[in-house]
């Protein structure tokens, strides 16, 4: 089957963001003082556990960002051109297409075998009747759902756990294996020593960790094959996939406002503090003014401006998804603009510092330019500042994205997001009986990727911070 | 004579760090403090004087515990009191303090409350004498109008003052033993000669005995009864000082002392102990001196020596004096080794005499730095740093630029290289106009005018490898382009400080303070400067480490022909090194001459006071200390007339008029003084 790739806006920048991670990574293993609180990070057991949770969120995330356009069947073989669908899905969306094709009527609550709602069913007789339908797909095997549900949930779930299981048993006797090579152990050796916790790295916790994720994916995986685990939305979607789509739009909002703010924020704040004078007034005034206009204000007035030029060139834009796309873009741009400037002021004030410091003096001493001298002494002596920053703003930036949404400036109403989801919570919320299980989803995952940023976040911070070298 | 002893410790070892690798910080030391009087402990950083102290007081940091021994304060086993017990004490019968009085009060507090706050502590009940009490026990340290200065704030108190409350505080439970931690470290030497002249009247007066940390000899000298030398977390020696300083028993007490600088070493090189304390984290065999002993003897190396007791009193752990009677004949072997190689210092240079033309040439220079207030930040006042300095430096010599912190000597340095922009006079280099160069026009003179600081630690940047941070000059100069030369390059001068080429791949924090002081030489070094500014190279360095620099810097001074603008408050180490001398007070310099002329017979009454508050160990040689009374003024706003005139024991009401012109003593000598 052949595919054509489609790259949108925000697929670059999280390419650019992928190959400037790891141009970092190849910048850091070669330098001690980078290399070494890593290393106390990855000793750390929050450190790997949150490492393990994270990563599950950032393959999803990863897998919802290659983009392609399927080939429509060919009508006639020679010479023809081939077609392509309109519809753009990513390597996600082909991994849950049963989720996302058997979609319902309406609301159902999770592991339903019946409607939410009660409807005019027309019985073999001709007469109606009004009660809660079966659902097309969800539970559609069982026979009689309310007798055999029960013990087909139970059975399921235990064999998506012992699937779970093996994959499990087979990845970490892969890990095993390596680390019982690169160490020079034999594995019993080194199995050994995980166990009682003794490798410098807590691969026990990781793999526990490991261990914990793979067999809850692996269940639900299992049971999302013949219900909707956790439930449908107003037109019928699998609220699962919806969640497991939010991912991209949270992950991004998180990653790509800062790779957007950075440079500003890096170049300006060291500016303002090294050359001080009217460089520094200038700079001070700009995130002095911008500081002060309301941030909501000035994203609503953006989102705002953005829908109107999008309106009215309906036409430059080949997919509701392009759409979407570049409404989030624009988003990420202008939250980053209004974030920068805290980061800005801390490297001011750092710089202002460094710039009195000795080594910095000595090589004004020696003759070195004003560029050479910021970029070899003070932008890599305050690096630590600026990783610290980026992951604690991580977890806000996600939150924030929600806050926006429910908002309605937020991310395309089109698009997945935990914010429009909690936004037509709102309403859910407000039915009688509650349908409460939007909401749900939505802050289960939003909690569990936003308490692992933290937690990491804390680790490198401390990891990270000079004044907490050698304590503990 | 038990009666008489007031702390008894016997075999204290303190551990530091996880159990599976302590370091042994204190290791089996034996300690007597008798009733009133002062017991120094000497020894080098590193050594663990502080964390005996700390033992002591039972005021370890969390991963420290006290693994044997016994403290015994009249009677009570310190090491077996309940915690609560243990707090009456601290204070108590025993007090402390410390090296830093800046961070040791808390800034939001005036320093009343904070003294009142000990006072309730240790007196309790009657809390209507507790402000009496705190306005006696600040007379009792010296404060000038103590009950106006209850309520001051500790950033409005100068270092002193600060101090003196810090011993105010301690004084509050009248204990029987005060351990003082460097308790004038931090502070200048005018200053320093008022503290320890407060702790001997209040010795006198209170009968408390003092246990002074320290590892200035002079101040040993100058205060104490009896020492002890740590080195390693033992104790290697113990006299008392008179003998101590006639005859140290130890080797490595006899280097410590050659390794001082001064007048009298001018034409050698200083002594040296070799290598650096080795780590407390490994097991010893041997003696712990032994790799640095100048009298090694094999069984050193394998045998640990015993603690051994010699007829004149002193105590001494070394295995030179296995042998019976007398004094053992390997201990005075190499002492005459470094007064032996002549050294051509004062030959080589230039006579002074003959006209050489200086290279600088500053006159009345200027840094002053505005004071900004108000909305609009205009500007209400200048801070000046520097104000008219002026003096001549000529190639291949020395000239010390001498005074107390806040004199100005820094900021004056940094002027000299324009990394202070002046505000005012002039510097000329050879025949050019240094003052309002920008940074583009000034770097064809970069080359020629360097600058090695204080700190090693801060001087260098943590993320760069040492080839780089050496190279940095040639490279940014242009001196040489491609990196494989830059690296020759910077192996012949790694080898020109004496170091290892192998450091080239390594980064700063993996070398010690001296060494790192190299790298810093190495680096200045490498634009081959015909002028270095040294700024207080080695005062953040130990005795031993400070004579391996010295040396260096003279050395390089001999083969190289450079000339040193020294920044230093040292005298002994200006004595030493310097050929002329600038003395400064609150931004001007108030005499300059010859090192001879002044150090022998200062004429300016600031001078005579700096010299004579300096701690002397050769009691002949002691002068009466000139007490100076009050601190610097703030050179925001300077005393009208003479800046010293409030200060000085000579003025007359003509100092206060105007600033006094200059007096030429004779050719080299020039003095700022109505009364000369």
């Amino acid at each position: 089957m052949s595919v054509m790739p489609v790259v949108l806006w925000t697929d670059g920048l999280v390419f650019l963001l992928l190959a400037l991670i790891g141009a970092f990574v190849l910048y850091a293993s070669r330098h001690e003082h980078m290399r070494a609180p890593w290393r106390r990070v990855v000793r750390s057991r929050v450190g790997v556990a949150t490492i393990v949770v994270l990563g599950f969120y950032v393959v999803v995330g990863l897998l919802d960002t290659v983009h392609f356009r399927l080939a429509l069947d060919r009508q006639g073989d020679n010479g023809a051109e081939t077609r392509y669908s309109p519809e753009v899905l990513s390597l996600l969306d082909l991994a849950l297409s049963g989720l996302r094709e058997r979609q319902e009527k309406t609301y159902s609550a999770p592991f339903a075998t019946h409607l939410f709602v009660k409807e005019a069913i027309e019985q073999p007789d001709g007469t109606l009747l009004r009660d809660y339908p079966r659902l097309e797909y969800g539970g559609a095997h069982l026979e009689d759902p309310a007798r055999q549900r029960g013990f087909d949930i139970a059975w399921r779930a235990a064999w998506g756990a012992l699937q779970g299981l093996v994959i499990w048993v087979v990845l970490a006797a892969g890990i095993l294996w390596l680390i019982a090579r690169s160490r020079g152990e034999t594995s019993a050796a080194t199995r050994a020593a995980i166990l009682a916790g003794r490798t410098p790295i807590p691969w026990r916790t990781a793999l526990i960790m490991l261990g914990i994720m793979l067999v809850l994916s692996a269940i639900a995986g299992e049971l999302a094959l013949k219900y909707h685990i956790l439930g449908t939305d107003k037109v019928g979607e699998d609220v699962f996939y919806q969640t497991l789509k939010s991912i991209r739009t949270g992950l991004l909002i998180g990653t790509l406002t800062t790779l957007v703010m950075l440079p500003a924020a890096v170049l300006l704040g060291i500016m303002a503090g090294y050359f001080r004078g009217w460089v520094d007034d200038v700079i001070q005034y700009l995130y002095t003014t911008l500081n002060s206009i309301p941030g909501v204000l000035l994203i609503a007035a953006a989102i705002l401006l953005l829908q109107v030029y999008m309106s009215n060139h309906a036409d430059d834009f080949a997919s509701l998804v392009e759409r979407a796309d570049l409404r989030l873009l624009f988003l990420v741009l202008i939250l980053g603009v209004t974030s920068w400037t805290g980061l800005c002021r801390l490297l001011r004030g750092e710089a202002l510092k460094l710039r009195e410091v000795d080594y910095v003096q000595a090589s004004t001493a020696l003759g070195v330019g004003h560029f050479t001298l910021i970029g070899r002494h003070i932008l890599p002596n305050v690096m630590h500042i600026v990783l610290i920053t980026l992951v604690l703003d991580f977890s806000g930036l996600v939150l924030a994205e929600a806050v926006l949404s429910y908002i309605n400036i937020g991310v395309d109403p089109t698009m997945n997001s935990w914010g429009n989801m909690i936004n037509s919570a709102r309403l859910e919320l407000a039915r009688d009986p509650v349908v409460w299980w939007s909401l749900t989803a939505a802050f289960v995952f939003m909690f569990a990727l936003v308490l692992a940023a933290n937690l990491f976040a804390d680790v490198v911070r401390d990891a990270f911070d000079p004044r907490l070298k050698g304590a503990r | 004579m038990s009666s008489d002893v007031l702390l008894e410790v016997s075999g204290l070892t303190t551990l530091l760090g996880d159990a599976a690798r302590p370091v042994r910080v204190v290791d089996g030391i034996d300690l007597e403090i008798r009733r009133g009087e002062t017991f120094v402990l000497l020894g080098e950083s590193g050594c663990g004087k502080s964390m005996t102290a700390l033992s002591l007081m039972r005021l370890l940091p969390p991963s420290g515990r006290v693994a044997a021994g016994a403290v015994r304060l009249a009677g009570t086993d310190l090491l077996r009191l309940t915690e609560a017990e243990m707090r009456q004490v601290r204070g108590g019968r025993m007090a402390m303090i410390f090296q830093e009085p800046q961070t040791s009060l808390n800034p939001v507090m005036s320093v009343g409350d904070q003294i009142a706050e000990a006072v309730r502590v240790h007196e309790g009940g009657s809390r209507d004498r507790t402000p009496a009490r705190v306005v006696e026990l600040m007379r009792a340290v010296g404060i000038p109008d103590p009950a106006r200065r209850v309520d001051e704030y500790p950033h409005q108190l100068s270092g002193g003052m600060k101090q003196r409350i810090m011993i105010a505080m301690a004084l509050a439970g009248d204990p029987q033993l005060l351990i003082a931690d460097e308790p004038t470290t931090a502070l200048d030497v005018t200053i320093q000669a008022q503290v320890l002249r407060l702790l001997k009247d209040l010795q006198a007066k209170t009968g408390m005995a003092v246990l002074l940390i320290t590892h200035d000899l002079g101040v040993v000298a100058e205060t104490a009864d009896r020492l002890a030398v740590m080195y390693a977390g033992q104790i290697l020696e113990t006299a008392t000082t008179d003998a101590f300083f006639a005859a140290p028993a130890h080797p490595y007490s006899r280097k410590l002392m050659e390794s001082l600088p001064g007048a009298d070493k001018r034409s050698a090189r200083l002594a040296v102990i070799p290598g650096r304390v080795p780590h407390l984290d490994q097991a010893f065999v041997g003696c712990r001196f032994a790799e640095r002993c100048y009298a090694v003897m094999p069984r050193c190396r394998d045998q640990a020596p015993v603690w051994r007791d010699l007829e004149t009193g002193q105590g001494v752990r070394c295995h030179l004096w296995d042998q019976a009677g007398g004094q053992p004949e390997g201990l005075t072997r190499g002492v005459g080794d470094a007064a032996a190689a002549p050294e051509t210092a004062l030959e080589g240079a230039p006579d002074p005499e003959a006209a050489v033309a200086p290279m600088l040439q500053v006159r009345d220079l200027k840094v002053h730095f505005p004071i900004h207030d108000g909305v609009f930040r205009r500007v209400v006042g200048q801070v000046r740093a520097v104000d008219g300095l002026t003096f001549d430096l000529t190639p291949g010599r020395t000239l010390a630029l001498v005074g107390e912190s806040g004199c100005g000597k820094t900021t004056a340095g940094k002027g000299i290289l324009q990394l202070t922009t002046p505000t005012g006079g002039s510097i000329r280099y050879l025949d050019a106009e240094l003052v309002g160069l920008g940074h583009r026009r000034m770097r064809p003179f970069r080359k020629d005018l360097q600058i090695i600081f204080q700190d090693p630690y801060a001087a260098m940047n943590p993320r760069m490898l040492v080839g780089d941070l050496i190279g940095e000059g040639l490279q940014a100069l242009g001196i040489e382009r491609s990196r494989a030369a830059r690296m020759r390059r910077v192996a012949e001068l790694l080898d020109l400080v004496g170091m290892d080429s192998d450091a080239v791949d390594r980064y700063p924090h993996e070398f010690s303070g001296g060494q790192r002081q190299r790298i810093c030489i190495a680096r200045a070094l490498a634009v081959e400067p015909k002028l270095i500014v040294c700024d207080e190279p080695t005062s953040a360095l130990d005795i031993s480490v400070q004579a391996q620099i010295l040396n260096l810097l003279k050395d390089l001074q001999d083969r190289l022909g450079l000339a040193y603008l020294f920044i230093t408050h040292d005298i002994s180490v200006v004595a030493y090194l310097a050929h002329e001398v600038a003395v400064m007070y609150l931004g001007r310099v108030v005499e300059c001459g010859r090192v001879d002329e002044i150090l022998d017979d200062p004429r300016h009454p600031y001078t005579r006071a700096l010299l004579s508050a300096v701690p002397v160990i050769d009691r002949a040689k002691r002068r009466r200390v000139i007490r100076l009374e009050g601190d610097m003024p703030s050179p925001s706003n300077p005393p009208s007339g003479c800046y010293f005139h409030p200060r000085c024991p000579d003025a007359v009401a003509a100092c206060a008029l105007s600033y006094p012109e200059e007096t030429r003593l004779s050719t080299t000598r020039l003095v700022h003084c109505l009364r000369v």
